[in-house]
């Protein structure tokens, strides 16, 4: 059996989780989550990290509901996280941990957005995640042989709740709908089973 | 007199610069002040304070009593005054400028006679024109023919007469006080646990917001003291993202300071002070749930604003400039709104943007073309495909650091590797070749 969810469905995030991403292009993951998200939105990034989003380049109607939190230590970053998670009115939190992320911690973010009724997206460094996470997932932007065609290979590498899966997709940066790719001659992978 | 001539007169003279705000603040507390004396004291010009006292004198034993009372206290201060107490406003003025004194009651006319016309509250044209016709003083004013006086000096001179003389009344307006936002509360027994100064607070917090309400006006900064029995004051100081005057709201905000709080041998007195306060007019609340996410949102900023601080909770608005740093701003969520930026136009733009970074370029690529192969952040590169250029010109009337190098030539340089970036090159710096290649942002 093949893991082939509905389109409407595609990398949508399960609602009222935490989730993980991580890979170099885990910076452009959070996007397309925060366009299919409609309330506000935060964003929460060390304040030594030397990078930011540029509003000109994110989607439409993100910008103007977008947060920007910088805190100056890792616990402060994590209690903002736990905070707005924990916070109604908020659709999705972005959050940047620059440390690994405890069991405990993953597991309070866990509860934040359970009681709050929001989306939680941990960008991680590489290995650096919670055995917490409802998702996780390995983000990195590929070259294309086409002009103008942006392509992104996202893995989906630890589900609580389904199976996993590797997509070849094409998301500009621009819109909230993404077009899944099969390369020639390369299909999905068959989900494993167990004999 | 102008300031030479003045030093030209006396070599020894010591200027200072007159600080007229200061000044005004000065005689603003003196009017508080001299609140002791009468209800009604309003300020006269920017040098003197006038005062209704009917009905005042006996309390203090007598009008030359009460002058003397005025003259100790202030003396005391080291503030050299001259005062006069009259039945009419500009006989008492009059007189309290030339040589003070007391007048006694229906003897205004006799008392001011003396007195140059000048202290009339007249313009400087008509005294001049006054003494030209051999009229110096008041009293030679008093007993001429009002008709022509009025023809040849206007209608003011002689309403400036009538009103020192009491045959036109002059009443004395004082200002209304700004409202003070601030209570405070004494403990008939000292207390120490968190939970009565919590219970303490919000009572106070129920008089400052009603206080609050009647004015229209929402706090904005809020500062809570506690006195404590050995005469030391903490004090707890709360920020709000937005003006409120809902109490239980501001209460919350208050739990983390009051918790740090030292108590010692108790605390005997608090006293709440919302010391900045915006406007913040009727409105509707608990209507469609958008208020009600909007109140949420503004709560979690006062919270996260009040630990990290608010110039650390941001939010991206437009900006008018096609330089990239400067094409939004980053302001503080709590003291901005978020406006929708402009339709896209033009080439696109990275998701990510970071402070350029330098670019190591390997083996040479055609001139002015985005290197062949190159290395960022320790990874190396394969340029695959370059878009470009894109000429941004730096804004001649900023003084950017930055952009001292002149124009840049942006490109958006896709890799083998997969990223995506930002690259550019400043073709008027002085040629150092290897190190005219930047990276700027990451495209999705």
């Amino acid at each position: 059996m093949r893991f082939d969810p509905a389109p409407s469905e595609l990398f949508a995030l399960a609602r009222h989780r935490v989730h993980e991403a991580e890979g170099p292009g885990r910076r452009s993951f959070a996007p397309l989550q925060a366009v299919r998200h409609t309330e506000a939105l935060i964003w929460i990034i060390p304040g030594h990290a030397p990078h930011q989003p540029m509003l000109r380049g994110l989607p439409e109607g993100v910008g103007e509901r977008l947060h920007l939190i910088r805190p100056a230590n890792e616990t402060d970053l994590l209690w903002a996280t736990e905070e707005a998670l924990r916070s109604e009115g908020v659709g999705l939190v972005i959050a940047e941990p620059e440390k690994p992320l405890s069991l405990i911690a993953g597991r309070r973010l866990q509860l934040a957005a359970e009681a709050g009724r929001t989306t939680g997206l941990m960008l991680i460094q590489e290995g650096q995640g919670s055995n917490a996470a409802e998702t996780r997932w390995h983000c990195a932007p590929i070259a294309s042989e086409r002009r103008d065609s942006t392509l992104h290979q996202w893995t989906l590498n630890k589900n609580k709740k389904g199976t996993l899966g590797t997509w070849t997709v094409y998301w500009n940066g621009k819109t909230a709908a993404v077009h899944p790719v099969s390369a020639a001659g390369k299909r999905h992978e068959p989900a494993e089973t167990s004999r | 007199m102008a300031a030479a001539d003045a030093r030209a007169i006396c070599p020894e003279l010591i200027t200072r610069r007159a600080d007229l705000a200061q000044e005004a603040a000065a005689l603003a507390g003196l009017r508080r002040w001299a609140g002791r004396y009468s209800p009604m004291v309003a300020r006269d010009g920017p040098d003197g304070l006038i005062a209704d006292i009917s009905g005042v004198p006996h309390l203090f034993g007598g009008e030359a009593e009460m002058r003397a009372h005025l003259h100790a206290r202030l003396e005391r201060v080291g503030l050299t005054l001259s005062s006069a107490i009259a039945e009419t406003r500009g006989a008492a003025q009059a007189l309290a400028r030339h040589s003070g004194g007391i007048l006694p009651e229906g003897a205004a006319k006799e008392g001011i006679a003396s007195l140059p016309v000048s202290s009339l509250r007249i313009g400087s044209d008509v005294a001049e024109g006054l003494a030209r016709m051999g009229l110096n003083r008041i009293g030679d004013l008093v007993d001429l023919p009002r008709a022509p006086l009025a023809r040849r000096f206007g209608p003011g001179l002689v309403l400036r007469l009538d009103q020192a003389l009491g045959l036109q009344p002059e009443p004395v307006s004082p200002e209304a006080d700004a409202p003070y936002f601030g209570v405070r509360m004494t403990m008939p027994e000292p207390i120490g646990l968190e939970a009565d100064v919590m219970s303490g607070l919000a009572r106070l917090l129920d008089r400052l917001c009603s206080t609050l309400a009647h004015h229209h006006r929402g706090a904005r900064r809020l500062r809570l003291e506690l006195h404590r029995v050995d005469r030391e004051t903490a004090q707890v100081e709360i920020g709000l993202a937005r003006p409120m005057r809902d109490p239980e709201r501001i209460a919350a905000l208050f739990k983390k300071g009051v918790s740090e709080v030292e108590a010692g041998f108790g605390i005997e007195a608090m006293r709440l002070v919302a010391h900045v306060t915006e406007d913040l007019p009727p409105e509707q609340v608990g209507g469609p749930r958008t208020i009600a996410r909007e109140d949420a949102l503004a709560d979690l900023f006062s919270r996260l604003g009040n630990r990290l601080g608010f110039d650390r909770v941001l939010r991206l608005l437009p900006a008018a400039s096609k330089i990239p740093e400067r094409s939004f701003l980053v302001a503080p969520a709590a003291y901005s709104a978020a406006e929708p930026p402009p339709p896209q136009r033009g080439p696109d733009r990275p998701i990510i943007i970071f402070p350029p970074e330098p670019v190591i370029t390997k083996g040479l690529g055609q001139p002015g073309h985005p290197p062949a192969r190159f290395a960022w952040r320790r990874m190396s590169c394969t340029t695959l495909r370059a878009d470009g250029p894109e000429r941004i010109a730096p804004e001649w009337w900023f003084d950017d650091p930055a952009w001292r190098s002149g124009l840049r030539d942006y490109w958006r340089v896709e890799t083998r590797e997969g990223a995506r970036l930002w690259l550019y090159h400043t073709p008027q710096a002085p040629a150092w070749p290897a190190q005219s290649w930047f990276a700027q942002g990451e495209f999705a």
